[in-house]
């Protein structure tokens, strides 16, 4: 009952298996169950989403103008071609070309750390115009010509104070819709970017292992799991972009 | 099923006596916490997984102190209000959960199905560093002061008003909830791709179908309490508003995610126990599983519709009267698929020749009490009941009835019967009847009267309360200390058993399954001597001859 003869003895395969297609199966199949699982851990934050958008629909509208889409749809673009980079890898792994994986995995590398870096200036921007939400969080910084109005006097103010000025009762919950929004944003975008981080250290990973020639035709499965992690990622963000930065945009053209 | 007797062919092994074991395959303390063996991660879960069962009885022990007298005298509301959250936490998030998939998953998964280890050692090891970091932050909580919100956490009273330390407490949750998926994880793919050759789906134990659909609540519900727990922090530090209503928030969001998790939880309680039911009451029936295919798929009826009853927690917590209504009929619903087990359970026994050794007796103790515990769910699952006992000790009674009843039960028929092969010692029988005589009454004792006190209208939660349900409570705190000198008592003789049990052979009780026909007890670090081939179904007690001494039937050498 002992494993078969040509994969018995490779170094990749683990003692407990009987062979590297049954070792393979299994971290397949683990990987697929682990996106499972992410998909409800972002599931929780998509739920909180669907229902304060359809709470506070014109405040999301607002607040997603706020956003910069050139940037946003920028990474979008960023991030699809990082998945091709990527399936490239993969194909090249299986090719067992392993010259060409480790360019493509390094191009993958640099276009996540390239999402990345876009991320950190809009999050920048973000905080320097006071979109961070918590004590600070003032949303007329950020003047929308457009859409000021709605807005008039929904500055100052600390969350924890109940403004007792005139017409603050409205603006105050303007404010608070619209923070709603920038919560949102960041816990969506924080996690998706950490799964970014994640996924680049990966990359490093594999370079490294790939550099040292550890991959052969027969064994590639770590390069197919993370090309499967770094899909998933990709596909989180084309949820994400629609979601958070184009709403309301047809409203003002 | 199969009419065609197969000879279970005897193990060979030579010198069993000196066979090198996994327990005595290194000595050292790095042996024990480096290890990869899932045995030994078994051993490491069954230690932690017992000091929390502890510490959660000592709170429990101190809250059934403070309710012996009306007034509340021992503790400051406050304090009291620590102790029954800290209580809850550790007992839900640290023992019941981890308990049967921690201990008896761990050491039997790969056993039953014929495997070497579960499909990732590393990930199973980092599982229990994760509970025990998680475990090492809510331990941080108890000692720097305790958190008082709950062991549900609502908001806004957690996130805007509490002055404890939610916050750490959150993370440690957070944290451990990660040792749950990747157990979960671990274990689905272990049975979907590590299953021994010839042994089909309809060829398992019922006990891996149950760590099966167990390991899929994990992984889907686990998450989304993970991300819930995560907001809820970001809300008590930088005050986001998603769930404070001074913010724009709204806090019954909160209740939906924790309860979208937490039902589903319960089912991560039970199911295990459940599964080890079937391996119990088979034996000491010696009789083939009565209806073993409605069993297995009773299991994932769990799986589906413990995911959409969540709203039955929530029925006066301001949802429309229209989700309340079909939460209250889905809950009906999931009433059905444990009653086809109860059923069947009791069918096994019909006719069977049923001796009564401890772990039989904890099945019985768990048919009874799961019995009383399912129905009071199915009262508390009427809308009109619940409006009425909602928030008071009927609804105490009633989890604890599935929890300790059931769980805890459960979780003791499987210590006992495996005990054998995961030491090689017996436990003193006796004694252990008596033990379980003790917890079984006084676990009546305790929470039988917490129904009526319900009924009656105390509420939970409260360190004081009317005059006249004194009686009740004293009767109640009465059964709490018969109960705790049960579990003490059996903590004491296992450990006993362990330096002066007598020893217990390969297969003591005559079972069938692989663990204990294929391989000796303790068995080696890699399971078995050679990999098993399976060619009949589980159970199949009508094919062996158990009149001789079945470990004498084993002989050494060929
Ligand atoms: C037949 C299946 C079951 C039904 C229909 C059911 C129903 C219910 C209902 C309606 C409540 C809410 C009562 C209220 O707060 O007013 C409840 C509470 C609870 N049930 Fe069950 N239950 C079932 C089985 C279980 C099982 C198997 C467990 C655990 C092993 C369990 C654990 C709990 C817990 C922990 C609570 C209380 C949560 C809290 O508020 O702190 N239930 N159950
Ligand atoms: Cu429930």
């Amino acid at each position: 009952m002992h494993s078969s003869e040509h994969s018995a003895h490779h170094p990749a395969l683990a003692h407990h298996f009987q062979d590297l297609d049954q070792q393979k199966d299994a971290t397949w199949l683990a990987m697929w169950v682990f996106l499972g699982t992410e998909i409800m851990f972002f599931g929780g934050l998509f739920l909180a989403y669907v229902i304060y958008r359809s709470s506070y629909p014109d405040a999301f509208a607002i607040a997603s103008n706020a956003l910069n889409v050139n940037m946003g749809l920028g990474n979008t673009f960023v991030l699809i071609i990082s998945s091709f980079t990527m399936a490239m890898s993969v194909y090249s792994a299986q090719m067992a070309q392993t010259g060409r994986l480790v360019v493509f995995l390094i191009l993958t590398l640099v276009l996540g750390c390239t999402f990345l870096s876009v991320k950190y200036f809009e999050y920048k921007d973000k905080f320097d115009s006071h979109l961070v939400p918590g004590r600070h969080f003032d949303f007329a910084h950020h003047h929308d010509p457009k859409t000021g109005a709605i807005l008039e006097g929904a500055h100052g103010g600390s969350a924890n104070t109940e403004s007792t000025s005139h017409e603050a009762g409205h603006s105050e919950k303007a404010r608070r819709e619209i923070q709603i929004f920038f919560s949102l944003y960041f816990a969506m975008t924080g996690l998706h970017a950490f799964h970014m981080i994640i996924g680049a250290g990966l990359l490093i990973w594999l370079i490294v292992s790939s550099m040292k020639g550890r991959f052969s035709k027969e064994y590639n499965s770590p390069v197919e799991l993370v090309g499967l992690y770094w899909h998933f990622v990709d596909i989180v963000w084309i949820f994400l972009f629609p979601l958070l930065y184009l709403i309301g945009r047809h409203h003002h053209g | 099923m199969s009419a065609h007797v197969i000879e279970s062919k005897p193990l060979v092994v030579e010198h069993k006596e000196e066979q090198e074991n996994y327990l005595t395959a290194g000595y050292t303390l790095k042996s024990w916490f480096l290890t990869l063996d899932h045995k030994r991660i078994a051993i490491l879960y069954l230690l932690s997984v017992t000091t929390m069962f502890f510490v959660g009885g000592i709170f429990a022990s101190l809250m059934r102190l403070e309710l012996m007298t009306p007034q509340s005298d021992l503790f400051e509301p406050d304090n009291f209000n620590k102790l029954f959250t800290m209580h809850g936490i550790v007992m839900v998030f640290f023992f019941i959960i981890p308990a049967v998939p921690g201990v008896l998953g761990n050491f039997l998964l790969p056993l039953m199905i014929g495997a070497k280890d579960v499909a990732f050692p590393r990930l199973n090891l980092l599982s229990w560093y994760v509970y025990i970091v998680g475990a090492a932050f809510t331990m941080f909580t108890i000692v720097s002061g305790g958190v008082d919100t709950g062991w549900t956490f609502y908001t806004p009273y957690s996130t805007s008003s509490s002055q404890t330390h939610v916050v750490p407490v959150v993370l440690g949750l957070f944290i451990t909830g990660f040792s749950s998926i990747l157990t979960g994880l671990n274990f689905m793919v272990t049975i979907h791709r590590m299953r021994a050759p010839g042994l089909s789906w309809f060829r398992l134990p019922l006990m891996v179908w149950s760590i099966y659909a167990t390991s899929i609540i994990q992984i889907l519900g686990t998450p989304v309490i993970a991300v819930t727990l995560m907001m809820a922090a970001l809300e008590k530090v930088l005050r986001i508003g998603i769930f404070d209503p001074n913010l724009g928030g709204d806090p019954v969001l909160f209740q939906h995610l924790f309860w979208f998790y937490s039902h589903p939880a319960v089912y991560i309680m039970i199911v295990p126990g459940m599964g080890v039911i079937n391996e119990v009451v088979t034996c000491f029936s010696r009789r083939s599983i009565f209806g073993y295919r409605a069993i297995a798929f009773a299991n994932v009826g769990f799986v589906v519709f413990s995911f959409v009853v969540w709203g039955h927690h929530m029925i006066v917590a301001g949802q429309s009267v229209y989700s309340a209504l079909i939460f209250s009929i889905l809950s009906y619903l999931v009433g059905i698929f444990s009653a086809i087990k109860v059923f069947n359970w009791t069918a096994t026994m019909y006719k069977g020749s049923i001796s009564f050794d401890t772990p039989m007796l904890y099945v019985f103790g768990f048919q009874g009490l799961f019995l009383i515990g399912g129905l009071t769910g199915l009262f508390l699952a009427a809308l009109g009941f619940d409006v009425h006992v909602h928030d008071t000790y009927f609804v105490v009674a009633h989890f604890h009835y599935v929890m300790v009843g059931g769980l805890v039960m459960a979780f003791l028929a499987g210590i006992h019967f495996w005990w054998p092969k995961m030491f090689g010692k017996k436990y003193p029988e006796s004694i252990a009847k008596f033990a379980m005589i003790l917890v079984f009454a006084g676990f009546n004792l305790t929470f039988f009267p917490q129904f009526i006190l319900g009924y009656l209208g105390m509420p939970r939660r409260y360190a004081s309360y009317p005059d006249e349900f004194q009686v009740l409570n004293v009767m109640s705190t009465a059964g709490g200390s018969v109960l705790g000198l049960g579990f003490l008592l059996i903590a004491a003789y296992m450990v006993w058993s362990l330096v002066f049990g007598k020893k217990a052979g390969m297969n003591p009780w005559k079972a069938t399954g692989l663990e204990w026909e294929h391989t000796t007890s303790p068995p080696p670090t890699e399971n078995f001597y050679e990999t098993p081939i399976v060619n009949e179904d589980p159970y199949n007690y009508a094919n062996r001859d158990f009149t001789k001494d079945f470990n004498k039937e084993v002989k050494l050498g060929a």
